[in-house]
């Protein structure tokens, strides 16, 4: 396993890219990609939380999804714990699978609502042939122990769950092979608020006991403030700024990352009514034809003549103290 | 300031085959012209319902409006004939709904559905309704919106979709505008956006607001009262800043110290409300917020509490409001 300032690095990732190919015509000729993410590079540490944000399309669940294999990436590479994942072949990927599941966003679609609790948890048990029924079966009480359900529930189906209680079960599933990587993609934009803090406290607690790694997906930043060690942000498939939780919050050097955070609305009026906030125009353009040069500066307050010209570089733009990974020209003025 | 809009002892309920679904169980509010009030609670605990009760908009069966009454501008809406209703809504009374993916029709141009309600309520001509419907994406923010008349809503964003709806409910110029989450949809780039468009719109033509939503966040800057919602009744109801700053309600408390604070420096467990919202199957004797309620008493459990005085315009559904404190958090001892 590498190291890098004296932390064991779990993922590396490598100028990983997916490109979805745009068909068009009878004979279904590629006429162009949906280029959704292009080139990214990060490491995650072990134990650590890793928020990565952005917009609808932005290329972020297609990241998570493309880090698990779970589709092939056009480039690049994904390193876990040493091992090239790009390069295995199918039976040693489904061995690697162990050790790095996935959390969904949609509690309602993730789970086969013909397949019980039980079921449901147990089957990466049996997938991967661990354990005989008995000892599956102990393991899913236990799994369900966890995630703070009653084992009573195991013969169960997933209608008669509410949605937090189905995210539940969703974490117990990702946890029934004993991972140490966990990708969660959106676990609690399809739940209320008063359930939200449920399952953030529940994930952060796993963390801590089982000493998983995270990459936490999604697009509320105050959530991931809240669980995130560090933060990544994306945007039209790339990673504009990256660095610790409060380097991202409390001095941000990206204008999109200072326009997201300005976005956030405050649950409290006063702060709301004496706010400055910094309104992004229009919408994100399509990641089929994204502009060129720095992909912000059409919406970018700050773009200048460079920024039309040069693609910026992705950087590390403080010296001294924790490192601070930035895709801007101007990424200075704002120091 | 005249009275827009006075809702009282509004009751909806739902037949269906596994009993009767108590939805608005007899909430009361009012509103006055130009005033700005936001609906706040989770899924489920009546927000929606209660609007649409309001527009008589509640598939009937198995929904039925059983006791209330809702005076707009002196006339009871849930008395009136249909064909009246019908003149009202749309024409006095718009609705923006929560999805502008599925409340657009897929197969007629923005133009078609945004000349049809002018032609029907206005009485205008084709090229009249034409060019106020430009007239209304330009205010919106839609550039170039005369061409845009002939596309369809495929080719427009999520955002643009919901401006494009805000556009169509207020081109009648209504005097009451309901939102039901009008930003969930949406990203929080484009929710900032469409937050700000309302606000300046409701400055420039002085209608009124009720906005929808579960998020306290979205809601702060920009109403000037609010109603707290849970299982079907309002449990706490006051102007804006009273209600963040002077809550006296535990389940809005609560509501507030679930959302993690983005100045929270350091990286405190966030609050939780244990449990869930209750079954509406049954019409609850005691609170219902008492079987996930840190303070219960048993005076909870042998009566529901109706909305008390509790401050300045401030009213709260709780037997214990008085010995509630500001600087306290949800869960603390009291």
């Amino acid at each position: 396993m590498s190291e890098a300032n004296g932390r064991e690095i779990l993922v590396e990732v490598k100028n990983l890219k997916k490109y979805f190919p745009i068909m068009r015509g009878v004979l279904r000729r590629q006429v162009g990609a949906v280029q959704a993410v292009d080139g990214v590079t990060f490491n995650i540490y072990k134990g650590e939380t890793l928020g990565l944000v952005g917009e609808s399309g932005c290329g972020k669940s297609t990241t998570g999804r493309t880090i698990l294999q779970l589709l092939t990436p056009t480039a690049g590479h994904v390193k876990f714990s040493g091992t090239d994942l790009t390069t295995l072949n199918k039976s040693d990927m489904r061995k690697a699978r162990r050790d790095m599941q996935m959390i969904f966003q949609d509690p309602y679609a993730s789970l086969n609502p013909r397949l019980s609790i039980g079921s449901i948890i147990g089957e990466p048990l049996q997938i991967n042939n661990i354990g005989d029924t008995n000892s599956r079966k102990e393991r899913v009480s236990e799994l369900l122990k966890i995630v703070g359900l009653n084992p009573f529930f195991i013969n169960r189906y997933p209608h008669e769950f509410s949605g937090g209680q189905r995210q539940r079960i969703g974490i117990a599933r990702a946890l029934a092979t004993n991972p140490s990587f966990i990708v969660a993609d959106e676990p609690i934009s399809a739940l209320d608020v008063s359930i939200q803090a449920q399952v953030v406290n529940l994930l952060d607690d796993l963390s801590t006991e089982l000493g998983l790694t995270y990459l936490f997906i999604a697009h509320d930043l105050s959530m991931v403030r809240y669980i995130s060690d560090r933060v990544a942000v994306m945007y039209l498939g790339r990673i504009v700024e990256l660095s610790d939780r409060d380097g991202i919050f409390d001095l941000p050097l990206h204008p999109y990352t200072q326009a997201l955070l300005s976005a956030i609305p405050i649950p409290d009026p006063e702060k709301e009514g004496k706010r400055q906030r910094l309104i992004l125009e229009g919408d994100v353009p399509s990641p089929a034809n994204p502009p060129k040069a720095c992909r912000f500066h059409p919406r970018c307050s700050y773009a200048t003549e460079i920024c039309s010209q040069e693609d910026p570089e992705f950087r590390n733009a403080i010296a001294e103290g924790p490192e601070h990974w930035v895709a801007c020209h101007h990424a200075e003025k704002f120091m | 300031m005249a009275r827009l809009l006075d809702v009282t002892d509004l009751i909806t309920r739902f037949y269906t085959e596994d009993g009767v679904v108590h939805a608005v169980n007899g909430i009361s509010y009012s509103l006055d012209e130009g005033e700005s009030m936001a609906l706040v609670g989770e899924s489920g605990c009546g927000k929606s319902v209660s609007v649409l009760s309001i527009m008589r908009l509640i598939p009937s069966p198995p929904g039925r409006i059983d006791g209330g009454k809702v005076i707009y501008n002196d006339r009871d809406l849930l008395a009136i004939s249909n064909e009246e209703m019908r003149t009202i809504r749309g024409r006095e009374i718009a609705m923006v709904f929560q999805d502008p993916m599925t409340s657009l029709n897929p197969v007629l141009t923005i133009g078609r559905q945004m000349t049809e309600g002018l032609k029907l309520h206005l009485g205008m001509n084709d090229s009249q309704a034409k060019s106020r419907a430009a007239e209304m994406l330009e205010m919106v923010g839609i550039p170039g919106a005369a061409d845009h008349l002939s596309d369809y809503p495929h080719q427009f964003s999520g955002g643009m979709r919901q401006r494009v709806m805000i556009a169509m409910g207020l081109s009648c110029n209504p005097s009451l505008l309901i939102a039901d989450e009008p930003t969930t949809a949406l990203d929080v780039t484009i929710q900032a956006q469409i937050v700000e468009l309302v606000k300046q719109l409701q400055a420039k033509l002085g209608m009124a607001i009720i906005w929808i939503t579960h998020d306290l966040g979205v809601v702060a800057g920009m109403v000037e009262k609010v109603a707290v919602m849970y299982a079907g009744y309002i449990v706490e109801m006051a102007p804006v800043n009273e209600l963040y700053k002077h809550h006296r309600h535990p389940y809005t408390m609560g509501l507030l110290d679930s959302l993690p604070k983005l100045d929270q420096k350091h990286r405190e467990r966030l609050a939780t409300i244990k449990g869930l919202p209750p079954d509406l199957l049954s019409e609850p004797k005691s609170c219902p917020f008492a079987p996930r309620c840190p303070y219960v008493i048993n005076q909870c459990w042998e009566e529901n509490p109706p909305l008390m005085p509790s401050g300045p315009d401030h009213f709260t559904a709780c037997w214990r409001f008085e010995v509630m404190r500001d600087d306290m958090h949800f869960g603390d001892k009291i």
